[in-house]
């Protein structure tokens, strides 16, 4: 039984002082009911999440109150990944005709803090300074620079280009493009990374409707099917998050495994992709995941950033929405903001950051703590 | 007198003539974890022996955390005496890649695979003037 995504919804990322979280993931989903010409009282299941808005099973409250299984998923980054993944299989086993998948959040200002014993890490690691994601990722992206030869350059290109395309995305949250000089120059927060390099949490909403794919065009007239969606945890050995030590012998993260396995299930590779919503929390992200995802070989990122390969009229769009880095990271939502995207960009309803030539298959990729990643492939 | 207490019981020896990290050696398949864990992580093993690992190795990455942590950072600082400080992993020949601060924060002077040791020193200071010691990664001369 193959999946549909027959509607779509999104709440506009950034700051709504007016809107809790919750109201911000209802909003999303009478959007993707309305999309998807069907009424709430017809849906058969819902999963979602919020890491800082509450459960998501209170959107009951707001949608109506009509006695079906809503389970909330708590997974970190990859939360709305692990929502999607789970009604994918529910669907996919025939439990289930059409379902619901939501996501939304709202965030204070500044860097996340993680609490160390949640974690299973004792409290020392938090109180020498060390619970820190954005650590993490400056170091990942140290070692690989050191290792590949990725330019300072390549970095603030990343930043550059994600807010231009914010700049042409309605519902994002940074909407003005930043001088590459700029992104260079400004406040170094972990080295090599700069202020303008990592996105920073926000608020937002994202909901879709899937359904049998067999029932698809009863719906909707543009129907998404859903190839895969896969989730993947860390296995011993690969660099992560929050490790208060690493393994000698590096190994595939979970990134690699979660992709791999989505290209096979599809049945496609990397080169067959038009169009890829890569995890981009900061610059460096973005350059390892295009290589974790196996769109490119290391260190080729260096070329391809610099050509403009990555840009939306390039070979190889990516991040066509803005990512992370001019949407901000409401973390129930942003897994799903980026199917969300990819879904425009497969009806062709993208508008200014439409990529061009009717793409047909898109590819979307979340990481989260404490290793976790989440890939889909869409197909029109 | 003042206490000298490490910030978390069984990371290293102390107090010790010469103090060193601990890590957990699995009896089945090798590999070392720090800090000390009950069961293997490789391989799921719960035979394992608690070990000292070496005292010095070479710096696989780093960076320089350049803004103030929320808590449970707990420096004894305030954001207006906070000093951005050095964090890296630390190869230990042998062993395992330890996280820890380092004692640098020039980002001038830190590179990948330069050398360093492991060194013990007081971490902050508590109101009852105990002093919380912790380990720091400082480069070698």
């Amino acid at each position: 039984m193959d999946v549909a995504i027959i509607g779509i919804g999104i709440h506009p990322f950034g700051r709504t002082p007016a809107r809790s979280g919750l109201q911000q993931g209802a909003y999303a989903a009478r959007l993707a009911l309305k999309d998807a010409g069907v009424e709430w009282r017809d849906i058969e299941f819902a999963f979602g999440g919020s890491a800082s808005a509450g459960n998501a099973d209170a959107l009951g409250n707001e949608l109506g109150l009509t006695g079906i299984p809503f389970i909330n998923v708590a997974n970190g980054c990859a939360t709305g990944g692990s929502s999607l993944m789970t009604a994918y299989n529910a669907i996919r086993s025939g439990a289930y005709d059409i379902g619901l998948v939501a996501g939304f959040d709202k965030h204070d200002r500044g860097a996340f803090n993680a609490d160390p014993e949640a974690m299973g890490l004792g409290r020392w690691y938090g109180e020498l300074g060390l619970m820190m994601t954005t650590q993490f990722f400056a170091m990942k992206i140290q070692r690989y620079m050191h290792d590949y030869s990725i330019s300072a350059d390549t970095l603030a290109r990343v930043a550059e280009k994600a807010f231009i395309n914010g700049s042409l995305n309605p519902n994002a949250w940074r909407r003005t493009p930043v001088a590459l000089e700029e992104i260079a120059g400004s406040m170094m927060v972990n080295n090599p990374l700069t202020k303008y390099m990592f996105c920073s949490p926000s608020e937002g909403g994202v909901a879709l409707v899937l359904c049998r794919a067999d029932k698809a065009k009863n719906y909707c007239a543009k129907p998404v099917y859903l190839k895969s969606a896969v989730l993947k945890s860390r296995r011993y050995g690969s660099f992560e998050v929050f490790a208060p030590s690493q393994a000698l012998q590096q190994v595939d993260g979970p990134t690699v495994d979660a992709s791999r396995a989505a290209f096979e299930l599809a049945g496609v590779g990397p080169k067959d992709i038009h169009v890829a919503q890569l995890q981009d929390t900061e610059s460096g992200a973005e350059v390892m995941h295009m290589a974790e995802n196996g769109f490119c070989e290391h260190g080729e990122q260096e070329r391809l950033i610099q050509s403009g390969a990555t840009r939306i009229g390039g070979s190889m769009p990516i991040n066509t929405d803005g990512g992370c880095l001019a949407n901000g990271e409401p973390i129930g939502a942003s897994g799903l903001r980026q199917v969300y995207e990819n879904v425009l960009q497969l009806r062709g309803e993208a508008g200014a950051h439409q990529v061009p030539g009717n793409p047909r298959l898109g590819y979307t990729h979340v990481y989260g703590a404490p290793g976790i990643s989440a890939v889909t492939i869409l197909q029109r | 007198m003042s206490n000298s207490v490490p910030i978390a019981p069984g990371l290293f020896t102390w107090p010790a003539q010469k103090p060193a990290l601990l890590g957990s050696r699995c009896n089945e398949c090798g590999i070392v974890s720090f800090p000390v864990a009950q069961s293997c992580m490789a391989c799921s093993g719960q035979d394992v022996s608690v070990e000292e690992l070496p005292g010095r190795g070479t710096l696989w990455t780093w960076t320089v955390q350049q803004f103030m942590p929320k808590s449970p950072y707990n420096s004894g600082e305030t954001p207006e005496t906070f000093k951005p400080y050095g964090v890296g992993y630390l190869e230990l020949p042998g062993g395992v890649r330890v996280e820890g601060r380092l004692t640098e924060n020039d980002p001038e002077k830190l590179h990948v695979g330069m050398e360093m040791e492991v060194i013990f020193d007081t971490w902050r200071t508590e109101p009852n003037g105990d002093e919380i010691v912790s380990f720091f990664f400082q480069p070698l001369a």
